[in-house]
């Protein structure tokens, strides 16, 4: 049986790989590789998972040196050479080995206004949105995000500019820029405009390139350059 | 500064991007145009003096770049080096002015 030579990060930030030895299996993720580590080889190995199908957005870790959902990432595609390597998300603090603290990306999804202020209560009718309005299209093209970080650890200006709210966080609050049942836009533009909102994105487009769900927040991100610059020189911001 | 100067610094470089690109195509031109017709120094002068559009094109060509380069500038600065706040904006706004100066004596050079 052939085995994987896996090399594992360790410890925080100031940690160091581990190597370890793993057989190699028929169809097996990255996931299973550190779920083995970790049932049969060290139970102290840290990790995150929780719905193992690519809907939770838990498991992502940088995998070969990308950012990669690692539940929906099978070996035979990443591991040419029968090695991996496996360390935690770039561009957030590591709490121990693979798991990154996640609190900053999720600060930031509130600081650009990623929650849905209603304009009305429950006692009024079902909003009527038509599935083929402009906006609804848009919305649909963004909204499949399950919050994982792939981009946010992927984008260089993220490590550049850390007050930068990055491009989950701006894709989220350009699905709620297109919801015309919010009633928070003017507010959300401002929260999203500027040099640490969506001009300074660099449309380099690693978040695009990476987003396991094959999202653009780089469609995203220029939708809201467009939407502040227009309200910015109506005199709107 | 505030969060519209921001936006409108980013409006003008985009917008300067377009006039640049243009103003850079135009210059190409010409200069090729130049070199292939073996136009001297003197002849081009004489073509370019008291001449108003080849003036105001430059002009224009320089103060484009202006607006361009310490915008692009502010951003590099304070991404790779963090230097950020009100030196850096005066920073800009000096190198802006210099630019200005320089390519504008440049012009008036060709023109006057
Ligand atoms: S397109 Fe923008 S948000 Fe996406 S990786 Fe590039 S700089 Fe970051
Ligand atoms: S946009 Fe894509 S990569 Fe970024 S958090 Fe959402 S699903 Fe993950
Ligand atoms: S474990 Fe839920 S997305 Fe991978």
């Amino acid at each position: 049986m052939t085995t994987l030579r896996v090399k594992v990060w360790r410890g925080a930030e100031n940690g160091r790989f581990q190597e370890f030895e793993v057989p190699r299996l028929e169809s097996q993720t990255v996931l299973d590789v550190v779920t083995h580590i970790q049932r049969s080889l060290d139970p102290t190995l840290s990790y995150r998972f929780a719905c193992r199908v690519g809907m939770c957005g838990s498991c992502a870790m940088t995998v070969n040196g990308r950012a990669r959902w690692t539940c929906r990432t099978h070996v035979a595609n990443v591991a040419a050479d029968n090695s991996l390597e496996i360390a935690p998300l770039a561009n957030l603090p590591v709490v121990k080995d693979l798991v990154a603290d996640m609190t900053l990306f999720f600060d930031k999804w509130a600081k650009a206004r990623g929650k849905f202020h209603p304009t009305k209560t429950r006692r009024d009718g079902f909003a009527r949105v038509a599935p083929d309005s402009a906006e609804r299209l848009l919305v649909d093209a963004a909204i499949e995000c399950i919050g994982c970080s792939v981009c946010y650890s992927s984008c260089d200006v993220v490590a550049w500019n850390p007050d930068y709210l990055g491009p989950a966080a701006l894709n989220r609050a350009w699905t709620l820029h297109n919801d015309v049942r919010d009633g928070a836009r003017r507010e959300r533009l401002a929260a999203v405009a500027g040099d640490a909102g969506c001009h300074a994105c660099h449309t380099h487009m690693s978040c695009s390139e990476r987003c396991p769900k094959q999202l653009a927040p780089t469609a995203s991100i220029a939708g809201l350059k467009r939407a502040t610059a227009a309200a910015a020189l109506k005199g709107e911001l | 500064m505030n969060t519209r100067s921001q936006i409108l610094l980013w409006a003008a470089q985009r917008a300067s991007a377009v006039v640049l690109a243009l103003c850079v195509l135009v210059h190409l031109v010409t200069v090729i145009y130049a070199v292939r017709s073996g136009l001297s120094a003197a002849e081009i002068l004489g073509r370019t003096r008291g001449n108003l559009a080849w003036g105001g094109f430059y002009a224009l060509f320089v103060a484009a770049l202006a607006v361009h380069a310490p915008i692009g500038l502010r951003n590099a600065l304070s991404e790779h080096l963090r230097w950020r706040g009100w030196t850096l904006e005066a920073a800009m706004l000096l190198l802006a002015g210099v630019l200005l100066v320089l390519g504008l004596r440049a012009v008036w050079a060709v023109f006057a």
